[in-house]
This record gives C-alpha cells, structure tokens and sequence, in this order.
C-alpha cells in the first residue's frame, strides 16, 4: 500500500458513500435564502452585494438575449468560488480538483454557446474563424488554426482549474511536510519553509477566486462571441 | 407540555429514551426533524440582526470535522508511517 502525494486527490468514501457529494452540496448550506423578512441579516447583505458585483460584472458587456444566462453563469461562479475556497480548509476534500467534474462543467457549457450561435446567427459565428486583415495566402492555415483552437476551449478551461488547484494543493503538501520533518534537525530552515507555506496560503487563496473568475470570465466571452 | 410536543433540548435526559420512542423515523419524519433542526439553527445564529462570524464559522468548522472523520482510516496509517 502505497502513499503518495496524491492520495489527497483520490475521492474518498466511507461505506460506499464518496465525500465529493457532500462536498458539492455543501457551499448551498453556506448560503442562507431569507425567507419573507423586509431586513435580512448581516450574512445575507454582505453575500447579495458579493453577487450583485458579480452578476453586474458579468452581465454588463452582454446584450439583452445574453442576459438570459444570468442564473447560470452567477450560480457556476458562485458555486467555483465557494468550493474552491472550502478546499483550502483543513482535511476537506476539493472536488474541482477532480477533472472529470470541471470538464463536465465546461464542454456543456462551452458547447451550449457553440450551438447558440451557430443556430442563431451562423455566418457570423463561422467569421469568427478568420480574424480581419488578414492576408490572403494565409487564410487556409489561419482557419485551421482557428478551428483548432476553437475546438480545445472546453479543454483548456477544464484542464486549467483542474492543473492550478492541483498543483496549489501539492505545493501545500511538499512545504508543510518539509516544515514539519525539518523541525527537529534543523529549525532555521524549517522557519524558513514556514514563512513560504504563510506566503503560499495567501497565494491559494488568491488562485482560488481567480481561477473561479477566469473560468467564468472565459464562458461569458465565449457567449459574446455567439450571441 | 406533552413529552412529544417539547424541542430536545428541553427534554431531560432521564426522559430521552421515552422522547426518542415517540419520534416517527419514517423518511418523511427524518426529513422533517432535519428541516426543522436546520431552521433552528438559522434562526439562532444566522438570521439575528447583529451576527457575527459565529454561526458561519460553526459550518465550516463541523465541516472539517466530517471531512476528518470521513477520511480517517487514511489518516491513521499517515500516522504510523515511518517515512512519510
């Protein structure tokens, strides 16, 4: 049986019932829905001027039809940031750290915005395959080359929230394993790798609502694009 | 009042094992007892008009503990490894 770093990774399940349920389900708990009072409380002001900045940041360069992907884009940003924050807790388990979810989350999405546009306004989503100006003889390539990259979007923004939480909570296992076997023969180094793990936490946190923000970002401009 | 009517935390603990006896432990009944305790602790903590960072913090703080507990026999050989 053997340990490795990445046994964090492996969803863990106690009788047959994996964490990573109850992982996804719980950043709902978090946050309370008042029910019919004029004043909510403190928890709820601070969440719903969260999501009001949020869903204004999103929704602002999009047009009217756009808007209609409110709900979903607010809910996924909403739903990223929390879980990604709740990983970096003590012994939690991170889901978006699986890939299968975050592509799971991604190609719906991304194809959903594919099929909008080609649906809705065809040529232009098929312009979008050639950029303006560009000289004649390269025009084949350039479109092969657009293709490509068009193709590999739901990949890309699987695989980049997937690699940055991964290799953030990696890096919080190698120094604070590190610090702790240091301890006791030599504790200047190991102070040393304790300041490192304090700045890398602060930098987790950062990459946490980063990434949920890119990857949110990267969908709504997808849906610019197609709408 | 009635055994049955009173909440738990009213209930002596000579009289748990008759209070528990009245509880339906149908699915319906479960589910209800949950709703009921969730809605008690909003009221208590959260939905209060000066909060603090109490009532959240008791969430993410039980939350840990699930996680610990869930994830225990993995912990408990990270524990004896001698080469880690």
């Amino acid at each position: 049986m053997n340990l490795s770093f990445f046994d964090q990774f492996s969803s863990p399940s106690i009788l047959g019932i994996p964490l990573i349920l109850i992982s996804m389900a719980f950043p709902a708990l978090l946050i309370p829905s008042m029910g019919n009072r004029w004043v909510t409380n403190r928890l709820s002001t601070v969440q719903l001027w969260i999501i009001n900045l949020i869903t204004k940041q999103l929704m602002t360069p999009l047009n009217k039809e756009g808007h209609k992907w409110a709900l979903v884009l607010t809910s996924l940003m909403i739903f990223l940031l929390l879980t990604n924050l709740l990983g970096l807790l003590p012994y939690t388990f991170t889901p978006t750290t699986q890939l299968s979810m975050n592509l799971a989350l991604a190609f719906p999405l991304w194809f959903a915005t594919l099929l909008t546009g080609l649906r809705n306004q065809p040529s232009k989503s098929l312009g979008h395959l050639l950029p303006e100006g560009t000289p004649t003889p390269l025009i084949p390539a350039l479109i092969m080359i657009e293709t490509t990259s068009l193709l590999i979007r739901p990949l890309a923004l699987g695989v980049r929230l997937t690699a940055n939480l991964t290799a953030g909570h990696l890096l919080i296992q190698l120094i604070s394993t590190a610090t702790v076997s240091m301890y006791s023969t030599m504790p200047a180094i190991s102070l040393l790798a304790l300041l490192t793990l304090f700045l890398l936490t602060i930098l987790e946190l950062a990459v946490a609502m980063i990434q949920a923000y890119v990857f949110v970002l990267l969908l709504s401009l997808y849906l610019q694009e197609n709408i | 009042g009635l055994l049955w009517e009173r909440p738990l935390m009213e209930v002596r603990l000579g009289e748990l094992h008759a209070w528990i006896s009245t509880c339906s432990f149908s699915p319906q009944g479960l589910l209800g007892a949950v709703q009921k305790a969730w809605s008690s602790y909003c009221a208590k903590y959260i939905h209060v008009r000066q909060g603090g960072p109490a009532g959240i913090s008791m969430l993410l703080a039980g939350y840990c503990l699930l996680s610990y507990g869930w994830n225990y026999q993995h912990f408990k050989r990270h524990r004896w490894r001698k080469y880690h």
